[in-house]
């Protein structure tokens, strides 16, 4: 079990800005296509972290043109991802925020933003 | 050198290739493993080398037989001996050590363990048959069915699949990938399952 945790302990090796469940975060994402390769910026908002030492995995749920929701669930240690930025702050009271999938419009949708301390 | 080790199989976690895809791994400790015995076609009928993996084991839990086999040939007590083959034109002695370092990245292995026990088990989950239907007045859910015919042969063909001890037997998986060696570490991260459960022990060996 030590050994297990030490090893994904080493695995854990990257730094990304610190964001919440809640948050909007713009992740730019490289994308290989061939042998060209490019960098797609998905933002929306986080809707649930699944701490896993080196698996973990985040959520991030936008609504695409057509009021589509599109989500992606991308592994916080993937080396496909560029950066992180972090946009803004939702008040939240749960850790994970599925309830969002049922709601549409922007009264359901938009949460408060969080004062800044 | 011989390619081959004993290792524990230590859990699963995943890593990343070089394109970005997850790839599930299975952690293996994988030796150090020290030589014990040659053996030679005239004497012993073949050629092999007996391998052992150096964990610490009081000597006194050793058996009569296993401590003086190991300690002819001034060997420190270890705790499970395996068996490989010698590759033609290479030259083993007693004494020599192995370790995770033989072995390169993206080398196929063969892993060879003991598949976890899965108790008595029925013909469905043994074998994959079909069953019946479980409603409408059924009376053939989990049954086997007809297991031959009456006058001929009037009796059950040997290796008709019937329930019965399923798992707790010798598996081999080919052609895992290694994914990563952390040699300071004796710990090898080999892509895919491995048979057995944590803890269990497997051999390594190339091909």
């Amino acid at each position: 079990m030590q050994i297990m945790h030490e090893l994904e302990k080493s695995l854990m090796n990257r730094e990304h800005p610190e964001f919440r469940v809640g948050n909007t975060v713009k992740v730019h994402l490289r994308i290989v296509e061939g042998s060209k390769e490019r960098i797609q910026v998905f933002q929306g908002v986080v809707i649930a972290i699944k701490k896993k030492m080196n698996r973990t995995t985040f959520t991030v749920r936008k609504v695409a043109s057509g009021g589509y929701g599109v989500e992606r669930v991308i592994p916080l240690f993937s080396p496909s991802i560029e950066k992180i930025e972090v946009l803004s702050a939702g008040r939240v009271r749960r850790s994970k925020l599925y309830f969002l999938r049922n709601r549409i419009g922007k009264s359901a949708k938009l949460r408060e933003v969080r004062r800044a301390q | 050198m011989i390619k081959g080790l004993i290792a524990k199989k230590i859990g699963m976690t995943q890593v990343f290739d070089e394109n970005g895809q997850a790839i599930p791994v299975t952690v293996l400790e994988a030796g150090p493993c020290v030589v014990t015995y040659v053996k030679v076609a005239e004497k012993d009928g073949y050629d092999a080398v007996q391998v052992g993996l150096v964990e610490r084991k009081p000597a006194k839990n050793l058996s009569k037989g296993e401590a003086g086999h190991l300690s002819k040939r001034e060997i420190q007590p270890v705790r499970y001996l395996r068996e490989f083959e010698i590759p033609q034109g290479v030259e083993v002695k007693v004494g020599d050590e192995l370790s995770v370092s033989q072995f390169e990245k993206k080398e196929l292995l063969t892993v060879v363990g003991t598949s976890k026990g899965k108790g008595f088990q029925g013909v469905i989950r043994r074998h994959g048959f079909g069953g019946g239907r479980m409603t409408h007045g059924s009376n053939f859910k989990r049954a086997p069915g007809s297991i031959g015919q009456c006058a001929f042969p009037s009796r059950v063909f040997p290796g008709k699949k019937l329930p019965g001890h399923m798992g707790d037997r010798k598996v081999t998986v080919k052609n895992l990938e290694v994914m990563e060696i952390i040699p300071d570490k004796n710990l090898i991260l080999v892509k895919g399952a491995v048979p057995g459960s944590r803890g269990g022990i497997v051999t390594l060996r190339k091909g």
